[in-house]
This record gives C-alpha cells, structure tokens and sequence, in this order.
C-alpha cells in the first residue's frame, strides 16, 4: 500500500499524450465536448431567461436571447420592487430580504467548514500517524457513522437542537455538522497515510514533536486535499437544504435555499414565474460560482502539479 | 477491512497526545452522530408528536409500516431512483474522469465539469423544471420542433422518477468524477509509460492499470453515493412535491411528511430504521464484492 500512497501526496503531473490525430481521440473529444455543453447551457438559459420579462417567455418561448430584456426578475428576488408592480409583471409581491440570507449562509458556511476540517484533520492524524491502543476500533466506529443515513441523525438532532434553545439560530444549523463528518476524517487520513515515511522520521530526527510534526509536516503536505475538501465542504455546507428547513423559522436564521423554496412555494395564480424564479436560483448561486472562479483554478491544477513544484 | 499503519513503530505509544487530537471529532460524533442514531432507534418504539414525551409503544410502528402500502410504495420508488441515478452517475463520472486524466490538462474543463455541483439541489432542481416545463420549457420546445409529442417529464408518472435521477446526475456527476480524478492521480504516470512503451492500447490501459488500482477509491465512492442518492429529497421536494400520484413518494420524503407534516415522529424513525438497515446491508455488501481496503500494488 505504502507505494501508491506515496504517490497520492506528492501526485505526478498529469503528461498529456502528444499523439497524433486518430480516430479514438476525436470521439473522446467529441464526447467531452458534449458532455460541456449539457453542462453549461442550463446556466446559459436560465440567465436567459432571468433577464426576460413573464409576458415575452410565454409569447417567444423559444428565442435563443432574452425576451424583453429586464432587470425586473431580479429586482423582485431581491425586494425591490413594491407588490403591486411585482404582481403586474406576474410575480408573488411577497418581498424576500436575500441579502440577510446571503449573510446567514457566508455565517453558516464559514464556521462549519473552518471547524470541521481543522477537527476532523486533527482526528485523521491520530488515525494514520499515531499509535495508540484501540485506534484501528474507534476508527471502524467513526467508519461505521459513514453508513448513519443523514435524516437518521437530523429528526433526533432536531430534538435535541430544540432542547438546547437553538432552534431558528444560526448556531443551531451550524453546530451538529461543526466538528467532524466521518468522510472528513477517512478522506484526509488516506492522505495522511500516504505521507512517506521518511519524511516524518527526518522530522523526528530533527527532534520535532508529533505536534510539531502535524503542523508543519502533515498539514503543508497535505495542503491540496485539505483545500478541495474545504471548498467541497463549504460548497455542501452552502447547498443544504432539508437540516436548515427543520432549524429556521424567521429571517434571523433563513439561508438562501430555504429562502429560494419559499421564493417558489410563492407561486402566483397566474402561473410560475420564471423570470423572478431564475433570477432568483442565480442569486443564490452566484457566490458559488464566484468562490469557485477563486479557488477552483489554484485546486483544480494544484492537483495535477503539486508534485513537480 | 486492513488497516495499514504508515506510522513507524515505537516503543511508547502516543495515547495522550492521540486523545487531544481526537477530542473535538470524538464530541462531534458522539453528541451529534452516535447519541442521535441510538435516539433515533428508540424513538421507532414510540408515539412521539415533538409536543408531549415520546410514548413507548413497542413494536406498533413496525407492524404498522409492514401493513402500510405507501411504504412499501415508496422504497419501491426509491430503489428505482437509485438504481437510474448510480448507474448513470457512476459509469459517466468514470469516463469523465477517465477523459480528463488521459486526454488533457486543462484546469478548465475540470472548473466547467464541476460548475452544476456549485449549485445546491434547490437550484438545479428549479434549473430542470423550467427547461422541462411542459408548456414554455426549451426542452419540449425542441421536442415539439422535431415533431414529437411534448412530454410532461415532472407530472407524468412514467417520466417523473427518471427524470429527477437524471437531474441529479447533472449537478452530481461532476463532483463524483472529480473525486475519481482524485484517485487517479495516485496511480504512477511511469506505469502508463511502461505500457504505452509495451504497445498497450487506451482500452487495455484503462481496464489494467486504471480500473485496478482505482478500485478502492471507486468502492470508497460508490459507497458514500449509493447512500446519498438513497436519501434524495430535495430535488423531490421543489420539482415534485412527491406526485403525480405519489409516483416520485420517495422515502425520504415520506418519511418527511410523516414527521413535520403529521406530526407523527414515532413511525418516521421506524422508516428511518427501515432505511438504515437497508444501506448497510449494501454497505456491507458492497465492501465486500469490491474489496475496498486494498489495493492491487499491494
């Protein structure tokens, strides 16, 4: 095992192959190509489709360009349209504060995932580099909590959550998923385990601590994992939906996707309206997009080249 | 399961020091996962309606769930959810991953690959409703411009299971691929050298060197998404809401209603009991037929 994890921390630049055209690789192109396109047309269109008006989308429902082209959609997702003009343009008039959810999910978001990789990063490192009695048991048990289906945990955490006063505060969503999640702990103590060790015994050598050791060895090495899995974690922690449901009631702890189901359910008698709807849904997943378009540049490559710097 | 240890061996053990670093997780997994999963059994042997103390009841939720044809409805549903959404999901992210790794570099077509993954379940699902809407959605629209029928894929009960497997495939794919190419990046780019040199071919490549020594990653995968995709709801929740005629009802999302919508926690548990037991017995199952602590370079 140690030979392949090795590897895994220092990973090998990804070689393109300079070969010549075949047939093989134009349809593994092809295929790559299409598989870009069902990816980012939907966000083409719902932009699209944001920037139109309800009246154009039924009237040209097919025009590759926005119909009417608006800010309206938007200035109601966000509030800024009062009632009666939102209804004329056929939207709910039911105002909704999104930037007051937008800071709750950054709240939300930030705090779950700065404590939870750190604590569960200390937790894989006692897992792969410390030896202690009962390790390879209790970590069969935290292996054993990666097959607790998560609704199994929410209904009783709720009751808890709710015995503890923290219903419809921020602290409540954050707190049950604040110091580990078992994939954390097994996904970093792979890396962990994959540390040559030669390394730590030059650490030792040198008269470092195991303390010292996972800080200035353990952790740098394992720098890249550690960043994907933290913007993954933040990205999950920005996406939940159902555990916020059952924990907020008002705005004080009212996350963008709770906000954005509310903004649906608001669904006016005259029909659904898209063009608020999908300015709406881009609202909410613009930080994403915006996070991502920061870090996902210096992740994505780092994991291919990390090895060579 | 091994447990390899990389750790050098040493005469004293590091217990107190492994009990500092252990601390916070084993809180966080005791107060929040172990006690709650233990409370969750229980509360399956009562009648409970959150307002007055749960009541033991024995064993009447069971006999109730075994007798309630919307259950057994339900994990129908869901097993054909999950059967769709894994099969797709799986063989697609292997050959994303797979393209990535042998056909280029570029940072970029692994951010767009990973884009739908950005947006929560919410999103994607309000995405896919307006391009399927049956009325002014683009996807009938091209539908009816080739001369077919439109086709109501969220409100017909043949299309609507289907069709939320696939647009959770859509925002999943990507991060299920992403953590293949993870894997892949562990295998030795050498070894790919070698059989080039040898004369191999893509294919012979892919089912030797890659398949083998990405085996624990994709069982380690394969597992964690069987159980997520086990738990859909959100999707269901704002597509859906569980019709037409309880056709998308998955378990989830019955279990849901039975708790926040009638109040009845007692028999929600005692699905959620039903729901465990099912996943880890393909949990187990699973570990087993892939044998996911090892690895073939041994």
């Amino acid at each position: 095992m140690a030979a392949v994890t090795t590897v895994t921390a220092t990973p090998p630049g990804i070689r393109p192959l300079k070969r010549r055209f075949s047939p093989g690789r134009a349809a593994a192109w092809t295929v790559l190509g299409l598989i870009v396109l069902i990816t980012l047309l939907p966000f083409y269109w719902i932009l699209r489709t944001a920037l139109s008006t309800n009246a154009g989308l039924g009237a040209d429902p097919t025009n590759p360009l926005p119909v009417d082209l608006t800010t309206s959609g938007f200035e109601r997702a966000l509030g800024l349209q009062s009632a009666e003009e939102a209804v004329a343009q056929g939207g709910a008039g039911g105002g909704l504060d999104f930037w007051r959810y937008l800071l709750n999910s950054v709240i939300v978001s930030t705090l779950v995932t700065g404590c939870q990789i750190f604590f569960s990063a200390m937790a894989a490192y006692a897992f792969s580099r410390l030896r202690w009695r009962g390790r390879d048991k209790v970590f069969g048990l935290f292996l054993a909590g990666l097959m607790v289906p998560t609704l199994f945990t929410l209904l009783p955490n709720f009751v808890l959550i709710k015995q503890l006063g923290l219903v419809d505060t921020l602290l409540g969503i954050a707190l049950p998923s604040l110091f580990m999640t078992p994939f954390a702990v097994f996904f970093l103590r792979q890396f962990f385990m994959n540390i040559p060790q030669e390394v730590e015994e030059a650490a030792l050598l040198d008269g470092a601590s195991k303390v010292r050791i996972f800080f200035r060895v353990v952790l740098p090495m394992a720098s890249t994992p550690i960043l994907t899995l933290s913007v993954l974690t933040y990205i999950t922690s920005w996406n939940d939906y159902f555990w916020p449901l059952m924990v907020s009631y008002s705005d004080s702890s009212r996350v963008l996707t709770v906000a954005l189901a509310i903004f649906r359910a608001q669904t006016p008698a005259t029909g659904v309206d898209w063009s608020g709807l999908t300015a709406a849904t881009l609202i909410a997943a613009l930080p994403m997009l915006v996070l991502f378009a920061c870090f996902a540049r210096r992740i994505v490559s780092s994991i291919g080249f990390t090895g060579i710097k | 399961m091994s447990i390899a240890s990389s750790s050098p061996p040493t005469r004293r053990g590091d217990g107190r020091l492994a009990a500092v670093f252990l601390a916070p997780a084993l809180l966080g997994f005791l107060v929040f996962l172990l006690w709650p999963t233990l409370r969750g059994v229980y509360l399956s042997f009562t009648r409970f309606n959150l307002l007055t103390p749960a009541e033991w009841v024995g064993l009447d939720n069971y006999e109730r769930m075994i007798h309630d044809p919307i259950f057994w409805d339900s994990l129908k549903v869901t097993v054909e959810y999950v059967v769709i959404n894994i099969g797709i999901q799986t063989v697609a992210a292997l050959a994303i991953a797979v393209l990535l790794q042998r056909l280029t570099r570029s940072a970029l077509l692994r951010g767009i690959v990973l884009t739908p993954y950005l947006m929560s379940n919410v999103v994607a699902g309000l995405v896919w409703l307006w391009i399927l809407d049956t009325q002014l959605g683009i996807g009938n629209e091209i539908i009816s411009a080739l001369g077919a029928d439109r086709i109501p894929f969220l409100a017909d009960e043949t299309w609507a299971i289907p069709t939320i497997a696939l647009i959770n495939v859509w925002r999943h794919v990507g991060y299920t691929a992403l953590l293949l190419f993870a894997g892949l990046q562990a295998i030795p780019n050498d070894m790919y050298e070698a059989a080039r040199v040898d004369g191999a071919s893509e294919w012979r490549m892919f089912w030797r060197i890659t398949m083998p020594l990405l085996r624990p990653v994709l069982a380690v995968v394969l597992i964690m998404t069987v159980i997520g995709s086990f738990q859909v709801f959100d999707t269901v929740a704002v597509t859906t809401a569980g019709g037409p005629a309880n056709a998308t009802n998955v378990l989830q999302f019955y279990i849901y209603g039975s708790a926040f919508g009638r109040f009845q926690f007692g028999y929600a548990s005692a699905m959620s009991v039903a729901l465990l037991v099912v996943l880890s017995a393909i949990t187990v199952l699973q570990y087993r037929l892939t044998r996911a602590g090892r690895t073939d370079l041994g």
